[in-house]
């Protein structure tokens, strides 16, 4: 009869091998123990020897083919044998009591340290749900982490303190400044690029963090007709750039207008104070700079007692400054209202947060001509929009809109008799 | 600062403390004429002179039986046993009578005892020469235990020890003895008892040690370092007291404790020190506690083979650091 020789188990954890070399081809006679072929695992080399004696009629699998363990790979024709008594070995019951069975346990010996323990073994038995370590289960109540998402780094994927720790890294700073909000944990996939922050990045996120979650703020938003601004500004800024090496913007005319307004309205100009409100002398004017690592609000000290071109050389030292990194501490100290030109970059419209802990923050938005109506009649006009967003806690509508309604006028007195020379 | 042995340093301590206080005095097997059997008291006879240094028979239980009764007259003895191994005859004048004197009399015996034992393997010697015998006085109160690794360290502690009031247990292990130098200041020092110190800092694991291993964990903790494994050490140096809050704080801080010892593992100090770590220090533990031990064996084999697998060395602690690490 003809029988399918099958490739054999060879160790436990091994499920496939490669054919080598056959050592005998299709009709041969071949003793039984005669090696038939090669075969290569990953864990031994070993020659195939036949189970019977017969005549090898048939080699099924060729040689570098995968082939998993009980796989025919030959046929074989053996005399003697009938094809109605397949001579197969059936263990009776008793013997089968008598040697037992063999158990995988699923769980892993802990590492005793004076044991070998073979990581790689271990590894493919740690069962999928796991007990977690007493650091990572008291971490993991603390800051709320839902362990089933986190991806464990540990010995067969357990979940290591370490991890824990990456998960709360935000959530443990972040609590400093959010007492009571409780933080989702992020779910970071491997094809997700982590930004470390920068220190200059965590103090942004904190002060504005604080600002948006600590002062009920609100905003207004006005047209302001800057035509003779424009007109002024087109006039000079030639002369300007070759006086002063520097291109003449729009931001020290606003600038210098907020400060002179602020005088008048000394509560844009204050700082909460929890039990009481603290209006501040000085008129500290920061402006918004984009520097290499985030934004960065350098300030011009004074700026009420200042000319539009001083505070002009003042606005474009501190931008060179800023581009090369080398604002200091004491540039950016001392703010107390701050101005943003937001128009610079094409907006129309922004809703600014206050920068602590300051009471209020200007935004100048982009000068468009537009045609508006004056005396019934249609005229083009170059108008901006400018935002103000104020502390709830320190006014109410009526002294923020009053300032914004002056800064309005003032702006729009702005025209070719106002000298940017001489100090207001 | 001069360099010295861990011998030079004991032989500094005793000589120091006899030239300080004439209460102080030695005895032990061979230590006069021929200064002991590791050299520890070389020349003490012509300085110090008989009164002072005395041969006694072998004969343990009377070195500490002499040694309990000087001191409970006022003296003040070091009685060295010639090796840890020895000291069997003398157990119940250490525990019997030593450890409850002054409990047992309402604090009016005192016992300012010192009984210096050579102990440890790792050095050839055998059945009888490198037994590790800590762990059987540390278990009954009313004895300090001492077990000091580094020159500096053996000096202050033995210092310390010969002005205690209590009796007091000074294990040195041999291996240290010759083969570990460093440095030791001219000024007068002490150690205080029951003080661990932190022999390296480290984040990832802890690693709590005393005697011969400390020298081999610092091994290990520097090679490992390569690996970016960062693991403080700990050398206990006092095994009763042992130093809770240096323990406590170190597992509290890294998560993850290997304790190391040369002694049989079954209830050994690193079974103390086990304890310790899973009854204070639960809630921040980030792995098993593991101990690396010399296994449960009679007594440190004399076949060189056989003595180098008892032996905690650097490769197992290395590999025991990889797997705690790993977990």
């Amino acid at each position: 009869m003809t029988i399918k020789i099958d490739l054999p188990q060879v160790g436990e954890s091994v499920t496939e091998g490669v054919i080598g070399r056959w050592l005998k081809k299709p009709g041969d006679f071949v003793e039984k123990f005669d090696p038939l072929v090669e075969v290569i695992t990953d864990k031994v080399n070993m020659e195939v020897p036949s189970p019977y004696t017969g005549k090898l009629i048939a080699i099924l699998a060729k040689e570098g083919d995968i082939v998993p363990m009980g796989q025919p790979i030959a046929e074989m024709e053996i005399e003697g044998l009938s094809d109605d008594e397949p001579k197969k070995f059936t263990p009776d019951e008793d013997s089968k009591r008598r040697i037992g069975t063999l158990i995988h346990s699923p769980y892993p010996m802990g590492p005793t340290g004076t044991s070998n323990l073979d990581t790689s073994i271990v590894k493919e038995d740690v069962p999928k749900t796991q007990r977690h370590s007493p650091a990572v289960t008291r971490l993991a109540k603390k800051h709320n982490i839902n362990l089933s998402k986190v991806k464990g780094t540990g010995l067969g994927g357990r979940i290591t303190r370490q991890d824990v720790f990456n998960q709360t890294s935000f959530s443990e700073q972040a609590s400093t400044f959010k007492p009571s909000t409780k933080t989702e944990p992020l779910n970071v996939n491997v094809e997700d690029q982590i930004v470390e922050l920068t220190p200059v990045r965590r103090m942004i996120a904190e002060s504005m963090s604080k600002s948006a979650t600590t002062i009920p703020q609100v905003w207004s938003i006005l047209e302001v007709d800057v035509t003779n601004l424009v007109k002024l500004r087109d006039s000079l800024k030639e002369a300007f750039q070759e006086k002063e090496g520097f291109v003449l913007t729009y931001l020290p005319f606003f600038v210098s207008t907020v400060a002179q307004c602020l005088k008048n309205h000394p509560l844009l100009n204050s700082t909460w104070n929890n039990h009481n409100i603290v209006l501040k002398k000085n008129i500290n004017i920061a402006i918004a700079v984009a520097a290499p690592h985030g934004l960065m609000v350098p300030v011009i000290k004074d700026a009420n007692h200042i000319s539009i071109t001083k505070i002009a050389r003042k606005i474009s030292e501190l931008i060179v400054k800023g581009k090369n990194g080398q604002l200091t501490i004491h540039d950016v100290q001392g703010g107390t209202f701050t101005v943003n030109n937001t128009g610079a970059l094409g907006s129309v419209a922004s809703q600014p947060l206050i920068n602590p802990p300051q009471a209020a923050i200007l935004t100048t938005e982009a000068i468009i001509k537009r045609p508006v109506i004056i005396n019934d009649a249609i005229a083009i006009r170059s108008i901006m929009n400018i935002t103000l967003t104020f502390d709830h806690r320190i006014m109410d509508g009526q002294e923020a809109g009053a300032f914004i309604i002056d800064l309005k006028n003032r702006l729009e007195l702005i025209d070719s008799t106002t000298k940017i020379n001489s100090a207001p | 600062m001069a360099e010295k042995s861990v011998i030079e340093a004991i032989r500094e301590a005793m000589y120091e403390e006899m030239q300080r206080d004439e209460n102080v005095f030695i005895l032990g097997e061979d230590i006069a004429t021929r200064g002991g059997v590791f050299l520890a008291t070389q020349g003490f006879l012509d300085h110090f002179g008989e009164a002072r240094v005395i041969d006694t028979p072998l004969a343990e239980s009377s070195i500490v039986g002499i040694s309990l009764g000087a001191a409970m007259s006022g003296m003040r003895p070091i009685a060295e046993i010639q090796f840890a191994d020895f000291i069997w005859p003398a157990v119940n004048q250490i525990i019997g009578e030593a450890a409850r004197a002054r409990y047992g009399s309402k604090g009016i015996l005192e016992v300012p005892m010192v009984v210096r034992m050579p102990y440890g393997g790792g050095v050839r010697g055998g059945l009888y020469h490198s037994q590790s015998v800590e762990a059987y006085f540390a278990h009954t109160p009313g004895l300090y235990v001492v077990a000091p690794a580094t020159p500096y360290d053996a000096k202050g502690l033995l210092k310390e020890s010969i002005r205690s009031n209590d009796p007091v247990l000074f294990f040195e292990h041999k291996r240290t003895y010759r083969q570990v130098r460093g440095e030791v200041p001219d000024e007068e020092y002490t150690i205080p008892i029951g003080k661990a110190e932190v022999k390296r800092k480290g984040s990832h694991i802890t690693i709590i040690t005393y005697g011969l291993m400390l020298h081999f964990s610092m091994e290990a903790a520097e090679q490992i370092a390569k690996e970016g494994i960062e693991v403080e050490v700990i050398d206990l140096r006092t095994i009763k007291p042992i130093d809770k809050p240096t323990i406590l704080d170190s597992v509290a801080k890294t998560g993850k404790a290997l304790i190391v010892y040369e002694d049989n593992k079954t209830l050994g100090v690193g079974a103390e020190v086990a304890a310790i770590i899973a009854e204070d220090c639960f809630e921040n533990l980030d792995g098993p506690i593991v101990r690396l031990a010399g296994p449960d064996l009679p007594a440190v084999p004399f076949s060189p083979p056989f003595e180098d697998l008892f032996m905690v060395n650097t490769t197992k602690i290395l590999h025991a650091i990889r797997n705690l690490s790993a977990y």
